[in-house]
């Protein structure tokens, strides 16, 4: 039963994945993204993390993406322009790491999942467990993070208002 | 996971749709009969008595209808954006207790899925519904539709927050993500004695999410036509329809879920228990069952009440008011409100009437205050006539 179900998602998710790159539109590269996230916050809940199924769904999906969408149809751009390459050196280097990406996985699907890798407790990713190991064991970078995130905000509201106090001197 | 399980998961969802489906069916007879009473008229009341098979007829005539797709239409989006919009509205019931009738295996017959964050999967397939809108939109190559579904994004992204903060508040009371721990948690105190403030800011906020009166702008006739489904017409503007009324009452139904107590009503358990001494479990496992159930439609009816309401009584905002509204009112109101729940819950663990009575006065104070300070229409436009020389 859940290897089915695995079969399905992990085919939609690839799916997915190869049509948003394929799409020369960016907003159908924007709707198998979406696709590709949905295939793959399901593939969270067969693992057993359901906390991290919703939180894909919200933020990835629900959040990231319609601004991606929101941007898109505000600018107009959804048709790829200028196809020529900017970077010569873009081309290789992305297929070299990719191919050593794959050799990764390779390696690892032949060798078979480590035995501590293995989960006997199903509630490991229960919320209560991730916002315990979030506030003690983790409790610098989650600060840091959010210090950064509070930096970012500062920094549109300083750009934005700049912005309208030049229009106002116009 | 056996076959017969897997038979009678199929059944429930089936019957899960089908339910969603006839109360939209329904909910639209109730609303146009409710608004024309609000405005002194009859409303639909020809086809069978007392207008009770008008959604049928709508229904024919939907499908009787020509189904045009626009030439320049980006034809895949165009016909796969209505599902978009409706397979969310539906598959956001799946974690709801629509009431109480237990299975014997401390299982619940009346809720599809019991997972322990059952409300951030509420949370996630509310922010996924907006995609349907957008892309219809963007899909129609028409700049109305356009215009309503860049609308809709933006609105949805900016009440979303207010949102997931006011239904925060409801975690923190029960201290679970589980929808059914929330129901259960409210058997001696609803969650809207203390969580006033909370509900009132996630019934604003919920109107603005399913984009319905007075915050519809992503429809404004005058402004774009029809909005988003402009260019859509038959069984896909009917797609549209269903997706905007059965979100609606999937709102009204977590509203109740969060806030007014689920399926609880006072003197439940003793009428369970009595039930079930007289005639024995089943029966009164039964009795429970569809007691239960109907408090929980009753609670939805009446929210959808209030729904039909406002939408009779408020007109339209602007898209400047709506975007005041939804940043420096909504969302500050929702975090005092978390505040105000962490500090009391932490610091009077052990009084829930105290606790519940002081966050009601609280939040009835903010709420007053608010509406006195951010009252619109205080400030006197002044028009300076300017000479233009020709």
């Amino acid at each position: 039963m859940e290897l089915i179900i695995f079969l399905i998602t992990a085919a939609v998710a690839v799916a997915g994945a190869v049509a948003m790159l394929l799409s020369l539109n960016a907003i159908h590269s924007a709707i198998f993204l979406l696709i590709n996230f949905v295939a793959i916050s399901v593939l969270y809940v067969l693992l057993y993390a359901p906390f991290l199924f919703a939180i894909q769904l919200i933020v990835y999906a629900g959040a990231i993406m319609v601004l991606f969408l929101f941007v898109v149809m505000l600018l107009g751009a959804e048709r790829a322009e200028d196809t020529r390459e900017r970077f010569v050196w873009q081309r290789p280097l992305g297929l070299t790491l990719s191919a050593i990406l794959l050799g990764l996985i390779g390696y690892i699907a032949l060798r078979g999942p480590a035995p501590e890798a293995r989960v006997t407790n199903h509630q490991f990713a229960a919320p209560e467990r991730i916002a315990e190991a979030l506030f003690t064991t983790y409790l610098l970078p989650f600060e840091i993070t959010a210090f950064l995130l509070l930096a970012a905000i500062v920094g549109v509201v300083v750009l934005h208002t700049s912005g309208s106090q030049a229009g106002k001197r116009e | 996971m056996t076959w017969i399980d897997l038979v009678i998961l199929v059944v429930k969802c089936i019957v899960l749709s089908l339910a969603a489906t006839a109360v939209f069916a329904y909910f639209t007879l109730f609303e146009r009969r409710t608004l024309a009473r609000l405005q002194n008229r009859m409303g639909p009341n020809r086809a069978g008595p007392g207008g009770l098979l008008q959604p049928l007829a709508d229904a024919v005539k939907l499908f009787f209808k020509e189904d045009v797709t626009p030439l320049m239409a980006d034809r895949w989006v165009y016909l796969v954006s209505p599902t978009f919009a409706l397979i969310p509205a539906i598959i956001i019931w799946a974690t709801i207790p629509v009431g109480m009738w237990p299975d014997g295996q401390g299982g619940n017959w009346l809720q599809l899925a019991e997972i322990n964050v059952g409300v951030l999967y509420l949370l996630a397939v509310m922010s996924v519904g907006v995609y349907g809108i957008t892309v219809a939109g963007w899909a129609s190559n028409n700049k109305y539709s356009m215009l309503g579904g860049i609308r809709a994004s933006a609105q949805v992204i900016s009440y979303e927050l207010a949102l997931g903060l006011t239904v925060l508040g409801a975690v923190m009371q029960a201290q679970s993500f589980s929808t059914a721990v929330i129901v259960e948690r409210q058997a001696q105190m609803w969650n809207i004695v203390p969580q006033f403030l909370g509900f009132v800011v996630f019934i604003i906020a919920a109107t603005a999410e399913v984009v319905r009166a007075p915050f519809d702008l992503v429809e404004a006739e005058q402004e774009l036509v029809g909005g988003y489904n402009t260019e859509y017409s038959s069984m896909k503007f009917a797609l549209f329809f269903m997706s905007e009324y059965v979100k609606l009452v999937a709102m009204n139904a977590i509203a109740v879920t969060l806030f007014l107590g689920g399926w609880q009503f006072p003197g439940l358990q003793t009428l369970t228990l009595f039930v079930t001494q007289q005639y024995g479990a089943a029966v009164g496992n039964a009795v429970l069952g569809l007691t239960s159930l109907g408090a929980f439609l009753l609670k939805v009816l009446a929210l959808s009440f209030v729904s039909v309401w406002i939408r009779a009584t408020l007109p339209r905002v602007r898209y400047d008011q709506l975007m005041n509204l939804g940043w420096k009112v909504l969302l500050p109101l929702s975090l005092i409100n978390v505040a105000i729940t962490a500090v009391l819950n932490v610091l009077l663990p052990d009084a829930p009437t105290l606790t519940a009575i002081i966050s009601l006065v609280v939040g009835v104070i903010i709420l007053a205050v608010t509406a006195n300070v951010g009252r619109p229409g205080k400030e006197k436009r002044t028009v300076k006539l300017v000479e233009i020389g020709l």
